[in-house]
């Protein structure tokens, strides 16, 4: 007899089929290419093709409470490979994940904390939101707060949690600031009033938490006059740019490595300081995978200078997850514990392999998983982790300075 | 079995406290408030209760600190009833004060247990929850971490900790309030969805509380950061610079010659 557990699992299945995302989870025909593609999926009890027979089995309840349901770091592979057209990444993921919660199971503990966080804080680090503007106190430029001194700006700068108080990424968050003063672009931020936008979230399945903030940020930005909104994190510029505009909330959403890549002709005289490196470059999956922007900050990087290219094995398309997205970076105990290592650890081997002495990324959470994993990887001192932007503001002899 | 449970308050530790202008307390609207983090593992311990022997959760809180969030939150983890407490002053009570208002408001709802977190990091002259079970002249047990049924009706069977790794399982007969560590399971997250649901759904009870409130006989001088009485030399530089500042400092101290 079936039960009301057994039923849920084809109706969510149906339901994801008729959302629009994707085609019918129920056309999966067992290929096993999303598992084996997946960086995790040889450590999952239920990776993808097993989730949806799982759940078209009357299985529902043993994949909502699987570790595995946590294990998905949002890299897309299993999406864009899938034979069938189904968004397991954007779609299936994140309503098992939204199941899970509703029926009461707890997620894992570290990933609780991070929720509380966003919901109590507006950020995924539980920091105070006066502090939100601290990076740029005593800044050498201006940084104009538009939640204070509201008018028309050509950029509206999403500034982002980790940019905004991480310490190692503050230097960068300082360094674009300067950048985008000496392009002559009008900007500004939200200051202490930026609330996170919430992608992983949405990843999560925390879809409450995710409209809490969409409703959130849509009341400060319908406020704001701008003619670009910018981000430097790939996982909020997907947010912008695909799950807001559900939400009836579309704003014209640039990743800064477009933004400046549409400015090549005038960061040309500017990046005049050779910069002697030898850089290979990580594709975020957000900007690079999923929206196959390979080549903008590729051309950024061969702009500088001094600057030698050297690509991974993996890279663009095939290129291997940092292990941060959908949410994986507040997940690190838990993937270790059922995965047995993190992804940014093997990447950053893989970067090593290439002879390079600088991993270049443009994604604020990978600064500190692969500064973290060098340091695991015994590679700290062999390979630098810099942000694009670092190598360009040192290029433009804008880099770290008179900041207290 | 009924459950009283009291939610508090407390200013947020995220943000740096300030003292008042008065230099006699803390400026209560430059801080923001977070749930004492032992209350919220009484509602937890209470709500286990209720799913492992069924009953009711009542929730009473002052209307003070940004409660309402809190109470929605209690509400949608599955409280039954949410009791705020309206307040005629921006200022907390004392806990004298406030232990006083709960017990009028906890009278009426004849609770079997009344759980409260053991201690809240805001408290100035004790703390609130022997204090209460006083209003209530219920008996009191403290730094509890655990609570089950009791081996008879009755009764609740409640774990205490005590330093040096020693257990004691106490049986306590009921009516009676429980001050709480810990519950039996880390408090419950609930999803936010519930959260924006129970704003909707829940109503919020808010009596006239009339409470005599005991005249406090403790009174704030003065209330300043503590004064730093020694520090901390970071040494920079390289590995022999570092070494060099070590010896130095040590020759200084005396300890090496």
């Amino acid at each position: 007899m079936s039960t009301a557990m057994d039923r849920q699992g084809v109706e969510l299945l149906e339901r994801l089929g008729k959302s629009g995302e994707g085609k019918s989870p129920q056309g999966c025909m067992q290929c096993g290419l999303c598992a084996a593609s997946c960086p995790l999926g040889y450590a999952m009890e239920f990776p993808p093709r097993k989730l949806i027979l799982q759940a078209e089995s009357g299985n529902l309840e043993k994949v909502l409470a699987s570790p595995s349901l946590w294990m998905c770091i949002g890299c897309y592979t299993c999406s864009l490979r899938c034979p069938r057209d189904i968004e397991l990444t954007d779609g299936l993921w994140p309503a098992l994940r939204d199941q899970s919660l509703q029926a009461g199971i707890q997620p894992p503990a570290e990933l609780q904390e991070t929720f509380q966080n966003l919901f109590k804080y507006g950020n995924n680090l539980g920091k105070s939101p006066r502090q939100r503007l601290d990076w740029a106190k005593d800044l050498d430029v201006r940084v104009l707060d538009l939640s204070k001194e509201p008018r028309p700006v050509d950029v509206l700068w999403l500034v982002g949690c980790y940019p905004s108080y991480y310490p190692r990424n503050q230097v960068v968050t300082r360094a674009f600031a300067r950048i985008l003063t000496e392009l002559g672009v009008t900007w500004g931020v939200l200051g202490a009033k930026e609330k996170a936008v919430g992608e992983c979230e949405r990843m999560f399945g925390e879809e409450g938490l995710f409209e809490t903030l969409v409703e959130e940020n849509r009341k400060l930005l319908d406020k704001c006059e701008f003619q670009t909104l910018l981000t430097l994190d790939p996982h909020a510029f997907r947010a912008l740019q695909k799950f807001y505009p559900q939400h009836g909330a579309w704003y014209p959403v640039k990743h800064y490595t477009t933004f400046l890549h549409e400015r090549m002709e005038q960061l040309k005289p500017l990046v005049l300081k050779p910069v002697k490196a030898t850089v290979t470059y990580h594709d975020n999956c957000c900007v690079g995978r999923r929206c196959e922007s390979f080549d903008p900050p590729r051309e950024l990087l061969g702009l500088i200078p001094g600057v030698e290219l050297v690509e991974m094995e993996r890279n663009r398309e095939n290129s291997l997850c940092c292990g941060g997205g959908g949410g994986g970076m507040w997940l690190d105990a838990h993937i270790v514990a059922h995965g047995g290592h993190r992804l940014s650890d093997e990447r950053i081997r893989q970067a090593a392999a290439t002879g390079a002495d600088t991993l270049a990324v443009s994604c604020p959470y990978e600064l500190s998983r692969f500064e973290d994993a060098a340091k695991v990887t015994s590679l700290e001192g062999k390979l630098r982790v810099r942000d694009i932007i670092e190598l360009l503001a040192e290029s433009m002899d804008l880099g770290e300075r008179n900041v207290s | 079995m009924n459950i009283a449970v009291v939610l508090r308050q407390v200013p947020d530790l995220i943000e740096p406290l300030e003292v008042a202008g008065s230099g006699q307390a803390l400026d209560w609207g430059a801080a923001s408030f977070i749930l004492n983090e032992s209350d919220d593992h009484a509602l937890e311990q209470a709500l286990l209760l209720k799913e492992a022997g069924g009953g009711t959760v009542t929730v009473l809180a002052l209307d003070f600190g940004e409660v309402d969030n809190t109470l929605y939150a209690a509400a949608a983890k599955g409280a039954d009833r949410i009791i705020k407490l309206p307040m005629d002053q921006d200022t907390p009570p004392s806990p004298q004060a406030a232990a006083a208002r709960f017990a009028e408001a906890i009278k009426p709802l004849s609770a079997d247990l009344v759980l409260v977190g053991v201690q809240a990091h805001d408290e100035l002259d004790g703390v609130l929850p022997p204090y209460l079970a006083a209003a209530l002249t219920a008996p009191y047990a403290g730094v509890i971490r655990g609570v089950k049924a009791g081996p008879e009706a009755g009764t609740v069977t409640a774990f205490k900790e005590f330093p040096g790794a020693v257990m004691a399982r106490l049986t306590v007969k009921l009516p009676a309030v429980l001050g709480i560590l810990g519950a039996d399971q880390p408090p419950r997250y609930v999803p936010v969805s519930r959260i924006r649901g129970a704003m909707k759904s829940t109503t919020f009870e808010e009596p006239e509380v009339a409470a005599s409130v005991p005249e406090s006989r403790v009174a704030v001088d003065k209330m300043y950061p503590p004064v730093s009485a020694a520090h901390a030399e970071m040494l920079s530089g390289g590995e022999d610079e570092v070494a060099a500042g070590i010896v130095k400092i040590l020759a200084e101290k005396g300890i090496i010659k």
